[in-house]
């Protein structure tokens, strides 16, 4: 157990200080989202004149997406990544050494995990300078972070599946419309009760990225909602281990084919 | 020059479907955000637009397409420095002027077909045309300045970069001045700092008076073509003098 724990502490350590070396691996998820953070707010503060708007800020209702955005650029990053590694080689030298496959992957996980834990310090630091008040409190902050990471794990998960199946760092990028069409598709912008359009409530109800997004915002808006929690932690977690199950699958046949 | 040139970029993405996909899927992708998830915003007090919110969202969505059309052309320019086909185009080009106008008219046959697509969609998704014939031709002859003015901007940078690696300086420029217009709500519904920066940026008055000619009230067109018109001319001159620039080096 001890030396399975080693072996994730060792490949995770490596996977975030190649993230953390690569300034365009930092600095890109950390301006965009907050650049679309400051222009989304501002150009969409009249939402929250909508009756039954459940804050006045409509900043406080968005912060939550930078979050996930930055959770999807840890996944490319997390992808990214792994498909390097398959690229020059390095899997199938590590292929040769006793480490097991779970601890792979689960250590692949350290870049995108380090990248989110800065990322979501920066979000909230940023958000609270700009006058967001987290309903939750000191505590709240630190289940907000949690959940983020843990969000970022799932998606981070969906990008080293990806790496696995496709071997391809450019087929991980090109991923990212999909990604992110996932995540215009949810309730980011208004809640669902609020969006007016059939298919789209239909869609964003189904889609598990507005309950990531829920659990989040109810942190900062609303308070303690267990309910947004559990859903919010809940949904993270499955999305994880199907993840990690798709991967240590793809991950056994890519093995038996080289 | 400048038709065989136009002729090969539409050749080149007729054989990489991955090269002009994304171009398309974008602005697909935001039409279906703003107009699906935020038709809402329709019922904001002061909210004064004569048409739909899948029209008032279009005409947005049909201006950043023209400009991101550009843009993405600007790609494949930096692609040929890097690859030197452009080396060789400027070699036996009699009239260089005409690579950057080559490029241009592709930019524009390309994003034709994306306003096809969204125009379709938008009208399955019901969108109300209040705008007659004139005022359609308006819109879309302003979109296709903006689609100029974009590769023109895009062309610019690629010439005196000559990499793809300088694509976010391509785009992120374009997307922050669409993004600092009044994108979701009218122009008076903003409040703070975007209302002042969206009043002095040229974009809002070209979304503005496209907004005006789809619901069949237009306003402010002329003022709105003398912007479009005037960023044109001054990104030709930035673009015509990349290509200088490129001439130097190459």
């Amino acid at each position: 157990m001890t030396a399975a724990l080693n072996d994730v502490g060792l490949i995770a350590w490596r996977s975030a200080r190649r993230t953390v070396r690569q300034p365009a691996n930092v600095i890109a998820p950390l301006v965009f989202p907050l650049v679309l953070l400051a222009l989304s707010s501002k150009g969409l503060e009249s939402a929250t004149r909508i009756p039954g708007f459940p804050t006045d800020s409509f900043l406080a209702f968005f912060l939550p997406f930078t979050f996930i955005q930055g959770a999807l650029f840890a996944a490319l990053t997390a992808g990214t990544d792994l498909a390097r590694d398959i690229d020059t080689g390095f899997l199938n030298r590590l292929a040769l050494t006793p480490l097991h496959g779970t601890a792979l992957l689960l250590g692949q996980l350290g870049g995108a995990l380090s990248q989110a834990l800065i990322q979501s310090l920066i979000y909230l630091g940023v958000g609270t300078v700009l006058g967001v008040h987290v309903a939750s409190g000191p505590v709240g902050i630190l289940v907000l972070v949690l959940l983020a990471l843990m969000v970022s794990a799932a998606f981070g998960a969906l990008g080293i599946w990806i790496a696995l199946r496709t071997g391809s760092g450019e087929a991980v990028q090109a991923q990212f419309p999909v990604l992110f069409f996932l995540i215009i598709l949810s309730s980011m912008n208004l809640p669902r009760n609020l969006i007016e359009t059939d298919w789209f409530r239909t869609v964003a109800t189904i889609n598990p990225v507005s309950y990531m997004i829920e659990g989040l915002r109810s942190l900062i808006i609303e308070g303690w909602n267990l309910q947004a929690l559990a859903l919010g932690f809940g949904i993270s977690i499955v999305a994880f281990i199907c993840g990690m199950s798709l991967s240590a699958f793809a991950l056994r046949k890519r093995m038996a084919r080289t | 020059m400048t038709l065989a040139l136009t002729w090969r970029q539409l050749t080149i993405l007729r054989k990489n479907p991955s090269l002009f996909l994304p171009p398309m899927l974008f602005p697909l992708i935001n039409f279906t955000a703003f107009a699906g998830g935020l038709s809402r915003l329709r019922e904001v007090p002061g909210f004064d637009f004569a048409g739909n919110y899948t029209a008032f969202v279009f005409v947005f969505v049909l201006l950043q397409s023209a400009a991101f059309g550009g843009v993405f052309t600007g790609f494949g320019i930096a692609r040929d420095f890097e690859r030197g086909f452009a080396r060789r185009l400027m070699i036996g080009a009699t009239q260089r002027s005409g690579i950057v106008w080559g490029y241009a008219l592709a930019a524009l046959l390309r994003w034709s077909l994306v306003a096809a697509l969204v125009t379709i969609v938008a009208l399955v998704a019901h969108m109300q045309v209040g705008g007659s014939g004139i005022d359609l031709f308006g819109l879309y002859t302003l979109a296709a300045i903006v689609n100029v003015t974009g590769l023109l901007w895009a062309c610019g940078i690629a010439m005196r970069f000559r990499s793809v690696q300088a694509g976010p300086l391509m785009q992120m420029p374009i997307f922050t001045v669409l993004f600092l217009s009044p994108v979701y709500v009218p122009l008076a519904l903003l409040t703070g700092w975007i209302h002042a920066v969206a009043r002095l940026n040229p974009i809002t008055y070209v979304v503005g008076a496209g907004r005006g000619l789809i619901s069949g009230e237009p306003s402010h067109v002329a003022l709105a073509f003398a912007v479009a018109l005037g960023m044109g001319g001054l990104l030709a001159v930035w673009g015509l003098r990349g290509l200088k620039r490129a001439e130097q080096i190459v």
